[in-house]
């Protein structure tokens, strides 16, 4: 028997071992309308919960760019009858983490508690607060705004924040992905847009809750129909238009940065896609792979040309970005530009080796168990299957669907999904 | 022990993980806590002194293995700063029996994820991996610990990247530069004054032979512990590491010498430079770190005052800078009560528009005298406490957290089984005694100030609005 042979049964045998190897994922809706996702843990008194809104910046009105972040900042600065420090104080007197944030498709927020009934009980009577009764107090919105104003000024003087919104933009255009908060758009914001885009989005249907943790069923459902039973029952989701690609174009920024910054990319992939698997195989041996992708010995093992080079798919309810990014000394950047983009349009042409697809594998299900050994790496995909709708055994499932993919399977998905025709260019800094 | 919350990074390590959702906004910094899980952990001593430490975790099927060397940036002599986390990058060179780039392969196709990090007091190497390949692992990291190739052809195009990471993380960060040159001033003979990554010049004139130097110096397994956390055997592991590192021989380590930093005898004030658009204010007050678990004080009073002053959202800094006098855009604390050399308590923000640096410095110094004078409530003792406790247990949710403690703790000199003390010590901290540290440690002859002078980008580089926002 050849190594190989040996190789491939020794992978085989590990996935199906693997298989069926996810957490149990509970799922129902709550009364409210809102779907929850559940996976019962008792080994830490430790309760989890997210709750995601289809409510991230591409569901901002035309000129209201900031709004999503905003209101996302002000749910838990005020709701009725507890003011902003009241909440901070009640949280941290029973050691609750509230955090939470906004993406493209989502606004979240995101609660650790102990378990114990004297110590999730006031926590979840906050939370619940939070999703029901948000006030956006006036003092508070102009404060913040100001705070948003001064962090994104701050943030526009940087090269990396300059880059990835030149990227977005090249990318996607007028499409909502492309849009972004500027100081400008905050200040005018208005109590009042805070207000609407909070109805619009912050309700029932386009809700997802996700629980992870030490609490019986009963319990869970409970908690669910509580934490939504305030959330409006309408409108329900209503979906982001598909990006059009865009044709190639490179574009360049002066800045007194000492290293260049460059991006490379385009709208690639949807959450849900079938050819997920493929990508995420071939990204592996391209950029992601950690210090074994063809990227990082070019770009830095081999040339010492950066100390951060990286590609991957960030697949988002719409077409979301696959990018190649890294960081060199300004003189440098072309040079960098040139080896990336050969060792992208090689591998666009040859696929990985068998070798390299092996090892892509050998890591991506070898390493599942490292996904999924935490409540909170647990929680991180939990809420993501729910949000974007994807079957409840995608965990399962997962190694089987990494260990069935070919060579061929991702070199035509690579030939689908990034075309060097679309690609966009951004370099920051450069000589 | 508490996150720094300064925008400088605590420790290099070998890859910068880029982030995913460059776009999601963080809301609120969870407070780190100094913590220990409630487990039992395990521990023997190999012939060659080599420790190793192992701490059960049955919750999942993997297994974090790191590797500490009692050896970073302060043991380190002038002319060849940075040689510490250089050598760090050349362990990942190859050794005879595992060529360059063999050590990520055979991690990679373990199904694992590896990295590298160097401290000012410590260089750690770890792995986290499916529990069936931890022996491999340590073979893998006994091999390197005493057969470093260090090939110069390597080491020509590894202290390139080295030099790129400086600039991405020092040169071009303003605030790293910023507390880069208040660290160089707030200590003028303690080793800590020099960055972890080094100076630029020195990393141009690093030969080889500094990095050989330093590995022969260092690298034996007296200098050394092994910490292994995961769903394993205590005592399978201990037979692992007899097996794999076992065989390595101790070998006589350097006299280190203490260069203790002479008293300091007033204010220092630096200004930085840089391109930026935010004034930032940096204070940092020479204060003592643990040295005695069982004895001291004063340490564990300043940890919770900065829990008190930044802890969380309704903290004194929050409510009072930044939400009622709207002084702040931001403004936090942060202290570190373990460490090999000597300790700070930094203040630190940035003043909101309309207001100064200055402004903002005279108002965290107002915080700070109001905390000599009036003490802390009960309630906010209380509620620093809560948060301590709850991060005790929030840390066993993490496999590499716990792995990290433990390692953290040994590499200062503290037996990581005195954890437990630590955190009674911490729970028993007083009102009162909060209110002596606060007049204690923070007067003007233990202080150095620095101030971030924002500097506009020339009008090429900005930004063209509102035109280019889509909408």
């Amino acid at each position: 028997m050849t190594p190989f042979k040996l190789l491939l049964l020794s992978f085989l045998a590990l996935t199906m071992e693997l298989a069926h190897a996810g957490p149990k994922i509970q799922h129902w809706q709550s009364s409210s309308g809102a779907r929850v996702f559940f996976v019962e843990n008792h080994t830490l008194p430790i309760l989890d919960l997210q709750v995601d809104f289809a409510a991230g910046t591409a569901y901002e009105p035309a000129g209201r760019a900031g709004v999503a972040s905003l209101t996302r900042a002000l749910i838990d600065l005020g709701v009725a009858g507890i003011d902003e420090t009241q909440i901070a104080s009640r949280l941290a007197d029973v050691g609750a983490r509230l955090s939470g944030g906004v993406d493209m498709d989502r606004a979240s927020v995101v609660l650790r508690t102990l378990s114990m009934a004297d110590k999730r009980g006031p926590a979840l009577d906050i939370l619940r607060a939070i999703l029901s009764t948000p006030q956006f107090p006036a003092a508070v919105l102009d404060r913040e705004k100001a705070r948003t104003v001064a962090a994104l000024k701050e943030a526009l003087t940087r090269p990396d924040t300059l880059a990835s919104r030149a990227f977005w933009s090249a990318m996607y255009g007028s499409h909502p992905y492309g849009s972004y908060a500027t100081p400008e758009s905050v200040s005018s914001l208005e109590r009042a847009d805070v207000a609407a885009f909070h109805a619009a989005n912050y309700t029932a249907p386009r809700a997802t809750v996700a629980i992870v943790g030490d609490l019986e069923r009963a319990q869970a459902e409970a908690l669910a129909d509580e934490l939504t039973a305030a959330l409006p029952s309408a409108p329900a989701m209503r979906g982001v238009a598909a990006p059009t690609v865009p044709a190639a174009s490179e574009h360049r920024i002066a800045h007194p940065a000492l290293q260049a910054h460059l991006l490379l990319g385009l709208p690639a992939l949807k959450r849900g896609d079938p050819d997920f698997f493929p990508l995420a195989v071939g990204n592996y041996s391209l950029g992601g792979g950690g210090f074994v992708s063809r990227l990082m010995k070019e770009v830095r093992d081999q040339r010492g040309l950066a100390y951060s080079v990286h590609s991957y798919f960030h697949p988002l309810a719409q077409l979301g970005p696959f990018q190649i990014g890294l960081q060199t000394k300004k003189a440098q950047a072309n040079e960098a530009l040139k080896l990336t983009r050969a060792v992208l349009s090689n591998f666009l042409e040859q696929g990985p080796s068998e070798v390299e697809l092996q090892a892509a594998k050998e890591n991506l299900v070898g390493s599942f168990p490292l996904r999924l050994d935490s409540n909170r790496k647990i929680l991180d995909s939990v809420a993501m299957i729910g949000f974007y709708q994807l079957p409840l055994d995608y965990l399962d499932l997962y190694p089987e669907n990494i260990a069935r993919v070919t060579a061929a399977e991702v070199k035509a998905a690579f030939s689908r999904h990034v075309r060097p025709e679309h690609l966009v260019t951004v370099v920051v800094a450069a000589e | 022990m508490p996150a720094q919350t300064t925008d400088t990074p605590k420790f290099y390590q070998k890859r910068f993980m880029p982030m995913r959702h460059a776009r999601l906004i963080p809301l609120l910094l969870a407070l780190a806590v100094p913590a220990n899980g409630l487990a039992e952990t395990f521990e023997r001593q190999l012939a060659n002194g080599l420790r190793v430490i192992v701490k059960e975790d049955h919750r999942a099927p993997t297994a974090a293995h790191m590797v500490w060397y009692r050896a970073g940036s302060m043991d380190e002599t002038n002319g060849s700063t940075g040689v510490a986390h250089v050598l760090e990058h050349m362990m990942f060179k190859g050794t005879p029996s595992a060529g360059p780039g063999e050590f990520n392969r055979r991690v990679a196709a373990a199904g694992g994820r590896d990295n590298a990090f160097t401290s000012r007091d410590y260089t750690a190497y770890f792995q986290q991996v499916p529990k069936q390949k931890l022996s491999e692992m340590m073979q893998l990291e006994a091999d390197r610990m005493r057969h470093l190739t260090l090939d110069p052809r390597e080491f020509a195009q590894e202290i390139k990247v080295v030099m790129e990471e400086r600039r991405l993380r020092t040169d071009d960060q303003p605030q790293s530069l910023l507390f880069e040159q208040l660290t160089a001033v707030a200590f003028q003979t303690h080793p800590y004054r020099v960055p972890i990554i080094g100076w630029m010049n020195d990393l141009e004139h690093l030969a080889p032979a500094d990095a050989r130097r330093w590995y022969e110096r260092w690298y034996a397994p007296n200098n050394a512990y092994v910490v292994v956390v995961g769903d394993l055997d205590h005592q399978v592991v201990f037979e692992l590491a007899e097996e794999h590192y076992g065989p390595l021989e101790a070998r006589p380590l350097p006299v280190r010498k203490p260069q203790d930093e002479p008293p300091q005898l007033g204010i220092r004030r630096l200004t930085v430079k840089a391109p930026a658009d935010l004034p930032v204010v940096m204070m940092a007050y020479k204060a003592p770190v643990i040295r005695d678990v069982d004895q001291d004080v004063d340490p564990y009073a300043l940890e919770m005052l900065a829990a008190v002053l930044a802890g969380h959202d309704a903290a004194r800094f929050s409510r009072h800078l930044v939400r009622q006098q709207r002084l702040a855009v931001v403004a936090s604390a942060s202290y570190d009560s373990t460490a090999r050399g000597p300790g700070i308590f930094y203040l630190h923000g940035s003043p909101s528009e309309g207001r100064t640096a200055a402004e903002l410095e005279a108002g965290l110094r107002a915080e700070i005298a109001d905390v000599q004078q009036h003490g802390v409530a009960a309630d906010e003792l209380a509620r620093a406490k809560a948060q301590l406790i709850a991060g005790q247990i929030y840390k066993r949710d993490s496999i590499f957290a716990q792995a990290m403690e433990i390692g953290q703790l040994e590499a200062v000199g503290i037996p990581h089984a005195l954890n437990r003390r630590m955190i009674d010590k911490l729970q028993e901290v007083t009102a009162e005694q909060i209110r002596v540290v606060a007049a204690k440690y923070f007067r003007d002859e233990q202080l150095t100030v620095a101030q971030l002078d924002p500097q506009p980008l020339p009008l090429a580089s900005r930004p063209a609005s509102p035109s280019t926002a889509r909408h």
